[in-house]
């Protein structure tokens, strides 16, 4: 079920998203535009850190689309955030071969470092964390990614965690 | 020493850029096809080639792109599959990160035996730092004439993008891609129409994997014949294998098709035997959606002859005791796993990618992974196994695509295999629920090469 949050904050997107908006439409044919919504989304959520019902009936406007047809793709796709999430979001690999090589005790270790439960910020406002499922990095498990950037890391290690957390923690407060 | 074609110069510094690309001989298939080959020659060396869709399918690639339609005055396109998600596969990964421009190559040759003039590279979402990578090769091969109007001055116009996913399994099967790359929900279409009549936007449209659109790269260069050459029987060419599990050597590795599975697993060159000394319990040969099989079944086919890397050889035996190429992703299992943890946390990765579009997928794989779960945590029942396959045959063959087929193989095979182990997980819960193993009795039975004296 489609959830979202902060549904009556108004949205404005500014000329410079609107300008890579028209560089993505212009990729698909002439009445074609529909296909821009998964990389317009994503350009969006890069931008405010999430997706907002007001952010993508904006969406729809700009493509010539019923909310709807955001919506259900908003809710469809695993990588769009419904609600507000932490600036640096750890996504640990939890499917079979990473399983195998000690994803759960990976997973574990984020939690407790972290202190707040999948889906939940901390209270600074810095991280969020989730399972995910198989991030094709099979031959280098325990693997996570951090977005929004999604810069990978492979062989995890409790300790290469909490180093990997504090150097985000010492980036932010710089 | 096995030759690399695809992977020959992955070690050179710089090879992702187009100028070091350019020096070891990058490009030359473009300007062979478009200077001295019809589109119609180029789809036909492909065909001599032998060449089978890499993606998992294995379907040639050649007569796949001679199905598609070519009314005049109707768009035609071509697009990659480059939506990794199979879990134990990453080559794709893998090859668009370290040489980008093989790919886009192999995409303008593509592109220009099917007369297509727009083509999109759909990457899976995720995988944000390859779209980087992809972006600025494109702009670089653009900037040097091998994109965009007029290419090379031969009169041949494309344009190529590549499309970010949003994070779903299930479009990497082609229709489901397709519905993705039109703004949708990665819902399958029924087939027919297959995309080589009706694909994306109603065009004719080939979608192929990153691994087989590269491969056309060394066809042209090298020709058809020469390509088929390599490998065994129908299983022809060279094959990326990403190897992953309890492995002393990890990785993506190309090996010529009919390379015997011990030398594969064992030999320096390759995998280098099993990590921390322990024996092979079990091999998941193509990636996931294959059937697991256990070591000794998976080391011999039927008639008792050593198995190979080859299409034909890893199914030999069918679903009783064979497996599938699949994609390449190659899982080893040491003693020390287990098999009840394994296909549960396989049955959840399925329920959760599941598109919901058809019932028996949709209810069948969350149906599974809830039985698999209680027996994983100490509270399962004897007749949970008979339940599993019950539920398993009802979700193979009838869904749209399939991802129902790929959920219910895994289950079903390990059950065939490992139940046992199975009932072992029932009749000794509380050792189950504090991962306490008894049972090792599926090691590798053969020696490793050096003791047997290879």
């Amino acid at each position: 079920m489609l959830s979202v949050q902060n549904t009556d904050t108004p949205v404005t997107f500014s000329p410079e998203l609107i300008s890579k908006f028209a560089d993505v439409v212009s990729r698909y044919p002439v009445g074609k535009q529909k296909s821009a919504l998964l990389p317009i989304l994503h350009l969006v959520q890069a931008e405010y850190g999430w997706v907002s019902a007001p952010a993508m009936d904006k969406v729809a406007e700009y493509l010539d689309i019923q909310p709807i047809e955001v919506y259900e793709v908003a809710s469809f796709y695993t990588m769009y955030f419904l609600k507000p999430q932490g600036k640096y979001m750890l996504e640990v690999c939890r499917t079979g071969p990473c399983e195998i090589v000690g994803a759960s005790k990976i997973l574990n270790h984020v939690e407790k470092a972290l202190g707040v439960k999948e889906g939940d910020v901390t209270p600074d406002g810095l991280f969020s964390w989730r399972g995910v499922e198989c991030l094709a990095a099979c031959g280098f498990g325990p693997v996570l990614q951090i977005g929004p950037e999604y810069t990978f890391y492979e062989n995890l290690t409790t300790e290469s965690v909490d180093k990997l957390i504090s150097d985000l923690k010492g980036k932010a407060n710089n | 020493m096995a030759r690399k074609i695809l992977l020959e110069h992955i070690n050179v510094p710089g090879i992702n850029t187009f100028d070091v690309y350019r020096s070891k001989g990058g490009y030359a298939a473009v300007e062979k096809a478009l200077k001295t080959l019809s589109p119609d020659d180029v789809v036909e060396e492909v065909k001599k080639s032998g060449l089978r869709g890499r993606g998992g399918a294995g379907f040639p690639t050649g007569m796949k792109w001679s199905f598609l339609a070519k009314p005049e005055g109707v768009a035609r396109y071509l697009v990659c599959n480059a939506d990794e998600s199979e879990p134990g596969t990453f080559k794709d990964r893998y090859l668009m990160t370290y040489i980008p421009h093989l790919l886009i190559e192999g995409m303008i040759v593509a592109s220009y035996a099917l007369g297509a003039k727009t083509s999109y590279i759909y990457v899976r979402g995720e995988m944000m730092p390859q779209i980087r990578i992809l972006e600025k090769a494109i702009a670089e091969a653009k900037n040097k004439g091998f994109l965009g109007k007029n290419i090379l001055g031969t009169g041949y116009d494309l344009e190529l993008y590549v499309q970010p996913g949003g994070g779903a399994y299930i479009c990497g099967e082609e229709t489901a891609l397709l519905e993705s790359l039109e703004g949708k929900r990665g819902n399958p279409r029924i087939k027919p129409p297959f995309p080589a009549i009706a694909g994306l936007y109603g065009c004719p449209t080939v979608v192929n994997n990153v691994e087989s659109i590269a491969a056309v790269v060394p066809i042209i260069n090298e020709g058809g014949d020469e390509y088929a050459k390599i490998g065994i029987g129908r299983s022809t060419g060279t094959k990326l294998i990403s190897a992953g599990g309890n492995l002393r050597k990890p990785g993506v590795y190309e090996i010529d098709l009919g390379l015997p599975v011990e030398e594969f697993l064992y030999s320096d060159e390759y995998c280098g035997g099993i990590a921390n000394g322990k024996r092979l319990k079990a091999v998941v040969a193509g990636g996931s959606s294959v059937p697991i099989l256990p070591a000794n079944l998976f080391m011999k086919t039927v008639n008792n002859e050593p198995r190979l890397m080859s299409y034909e050889s890893l199914a030999d035996g069918g679903f009783v005791s064979g497996t599938m190429m699949g994609s390449g992703g190659f899982i080893a299992y040491d003693e020390d796993q287990c098999i009840v943890r394994n296909t549960w946390n396989f049955a959840r990765f399925y329920h959760h990618e599941s598109c919901g579009q058809c019932s028996p997928c949709r209810e069948g794989t969350g149906w599974m992974e809830k039985v698999l779960h209680r027996l994983e945590y100490g509270h399962g029942k004897m007749s949970d196994m008979d339940l599993l396959v019950d539920v398993s045959k009802k979700i193979e063959g009838n869904t749209i695509c399939p991802l129902g087929d790929a959920a219910a193989w895994p289950v079903a095979s390990a059950i065939r295999h490992f139940r046992d182990e199975f009932e072992w997980h029932v009749t000794h819960p509380h050792e189950a629920t504090t991962r306490n193993f008894g049972i090792a009795h599926y090691a590798d039975p053969l020696p490793k090469l050096e003791e047997a004296g290879s």
